[in-house]
């Protein structure tokens, strides 16, 4: 086969473009692996040899810690309150004729195309009208934080949650009642099985946004109450030291795990 | 089992009447076919029977038992979907067992009962197996498998074989109808396929447009079909237009004078003649009505002829000739002789 032996021009440019691209979105994940085992304290080129002192540093951080746990706390209390919102209100959008239907999917969606600094800011101002109106302590709570996270989860389970449905064979729904299963037992034995991949994806999304927002999360955090990105960015603004690198490279390998172990599951591929 | 009434029964959606007072007794272990052309209101009748549409107006009776308010998981009806509607994260054994479980048969009695039921269709052994894993035919057979371990009062089967190739069908037709005989299963199956529905069917209901056009035995349909629906939907028929002008007397339309015993009352009227009591050439003379026709149009079907001839300007008719060896087809244009008998035909009255 010539098509094999010798590859076409536009193959070759292809797999040239594809490459590049990839090689562009890995850059940052390169440099910041390579920069987390740096010996000097000022990030220069070239290295002047290498070290896993920053990943003890980092581990011993005690804002990092702090931030990693309440980061982890809100991101799964996040992620729970916005599949319970978001599975019934895409069953409800998928297979109901909802008046207004379409709008109500476009706000659900909302979140995740608003700007994170104009999302914070307009929950930081209800916060407070919420805490002079009620008296209640809303502003700088996990409460709040939770909240609000909530709203960033909630989009991505509707997307891929709405996605798993609009694939779903109801008739097999119609098998299971015919055989003497009701609505609740249906949509456990036979429902919620089918859409699991999209739950379970929703879900991870879901944390990960959640647990790596900055923007929103900066006008709702109360006096010693800080999120991950949160402490990263305050280490920052005093010290540059490979630290953050230390930091970020344990963040990226965690997600990657969880990746890796949802996919072993639920084909991620097939759902996202 | 049990028989099961249908009264009444009608499905409106808006202005739109989809079962328009549809009734039907069906015996003890009889096996009924609704029959009929896509939107006749076949298959949404066999939902209402299941539950999946609530009637407009109506009542159904299984057994004593009035349903016709009752949910589809209080009905038990064991229905045979089109697609099958295999769950597809259960295994073959998981499937079938799902109509025991509902109905809190314990773990080890479900056991017994799958394997009988995947035994009856064959499929012994196939238990651990994902559908996917499965053919066509495998997974219509687990999926009447599991509507028959439940031990339904009626059987439902919507159009069960129309996914399957040809020659597995006519496999499968027998096996269901033995199996349905073998149980004293009352079941109602759903089809459009004539042919499917005469070897199968115990009695036949005849669709159109939402209302039952005639029930009846394959023989009753075909030999005294009710009305001009049935004689061209059950076999084949030719049909000619005209008006009655004298008891046993028909016109056509072309001014064709036929002598016809069905003939009665007046005014304008279709006749339908049965291909095989048509015949042509030599043999056509001797009889009452005999013509000189015009071959238009033939066919050459294999076993039969297919042949379009005018009697007159007006009037067109569709013959079917056997295919007799050394016999040459003719050729249109061609003028040929046909003839049937005066009892021959049936009268149906026609708006004009």
């Amino acid at each position: 086969m010539s098509a094999s032996t010798r590859p076409s021009l536009g193959s070759v440019a292809l797999n040239a473009a594809a490459g590049l691209s990839l090689l562009y979105i890995l850059l940052p994940l390169i440099f910041v692996t390579w920069l987390a085992f740096f010996r000097q304290e000022i990030p220069s080129f070239p290295p002047e040899g290498y070290s896993l002192k920053w990943f003890a540093a980092a581990a011993n951080n005690q804002p990092f810690i702090n931030g990693f746990l309440l980061s982890l706390q809100v991101g799964v209390a996040a992620t729970l309150l916005g599949l319970l919102v978001g599975v019934p209100a895409s069953l409800a959008l998928v297979r109901h004729r909802i008046v207004l239907g379409p709008l109500f999917n476009t706000l659900l969606l909302m979140p995740l195309v608003m700007p994170g600094i104009v999302l914070g800011t307009a929950i930081y101002v209800f916060q407070i009208e919420t805490e002079i109106a009620t008296g209640l302590p809303v502003m700088g709570s996990q409460g709040g934080l939770i909240a609000a996270h909530t709203l960033v989860v909630i989009p991505w389970v509707v997307r891929l949650v709405t996605a798993s449905l609009v694939g779903f064979d109801r008739t097999i729904e119609e098998a299971a009642q015919n055989l003497g299963a009701g609505p609740f037992t249906t949509f456990r034995r036979v429902t919620l099985p089918s859409i699991r991949p999209g739950i379970v994806a929703a879900g991870l999304f879901g944390f990960v946004t959640s647990f790596g927002n900055l923007e929103m999360s900066l006008f709702l955090v109360g006096p010693g109450r800080t999120t991950l990105p949160i402490a990263i960015l305050q280490y920052l603004e005093w010290k540059i030291d490979p630290t953050v690198a230390a930091a970020s490279l344990i963040q990226i390998v965690l997600i990657a795990v969880a990746m890796i172990i949802t996919d072993r599951y639920v084909k991620l591929s097939r759902v996202v | 089992m049990a028989r099961l009434s249908i009264e009444h029964l009608r499905k409106t959606y808006g202005d739109l009447t989809v079962v328009d007072d549809v009734t039907i007794d069906i015996a003890d272990g009889e096996f009924l076919v609704l029959l009929g052309p896509s939107g006749c209101g076949k298959t949404t009748t066999l939902r209402m029977v299941a539950g999946f549409i609530a009637p407009s107006a109506g009542a159904i009776t299984i057994g004593e038992r009035s349903v016709t308010a009752l949910p589809p998981w209080k009905r038990n009806c064991g229905l045979v979907f089109q697609s099958y509607a295999l769950f597809p994260h259960m295994t073959v054994a998981e499937n079938v067992a799902f109509g025991l479980e509902m109905r809190k048969v314990s773990p080890a009695d479900r056991i017994p009962r799958v394997a009988e039921a995947l035994r009856l269709v064959q499929l012994a052994g196939f238990d651990e197996r994902y559908p996917r894993q499965l053919s066509g035919g495998q997974q219509q057979r687990v999926a009447l498998a599991r509507a028959l371990a439940m031990e339904p009062d009626v059987l439902l089967l919507d159009e069960p074989l129309s996914n399957l190739d040809a020659k597995l069908r006519q496999e499968v037709r027998v096996e269901i109808r033995d199996l349905q005989r073998k149980l004293g299963l009352t079941t109602i199956m759903v089809t459009h396929d004539q042919e499917e529905a005469l070897t199968m069917a115990d009695r036949l209901v005849v669709m159109e447009k939402g209302k039952v056009r005639q029930i009846g035995s394959q023989r009753e349909l075909y030999e005294k079909p009710a009305d001009r629906f049935v004689a061209g939907f059950i076999g084949r028929s030719a049909f000619l237009d005209g008006e009655i002008t004298a008891p046993g007397r028909f016109r056509t339309r072309g001014g064709v004078e036929i002598g016809c015993a069905a003939a009665t009352g007046t005014g304008a009227a279709t006749l339908a003649l049965r291909p095989e009591r048509i015949a042509v050439g030599g043999e056509a003379q001797g009889l009452h009505n005999h013509f000189q026709a015009r071959v238009e149009h033939a066919s050459y079907l294999g076993a039969i002829l297919d042949i379009d001839v005018s009697l007159s300007g007006h009037d067109r008719m569709l013959l079917q000739i056997p295919n007799k060896a050394g016999v040459a087809e003719p050729k249109p244009g061609e003028t040929i002789t046909i003839g049937w008998a005066e009892d021959a035909g049936l009268v149906y009255p026609r708006e004009a």
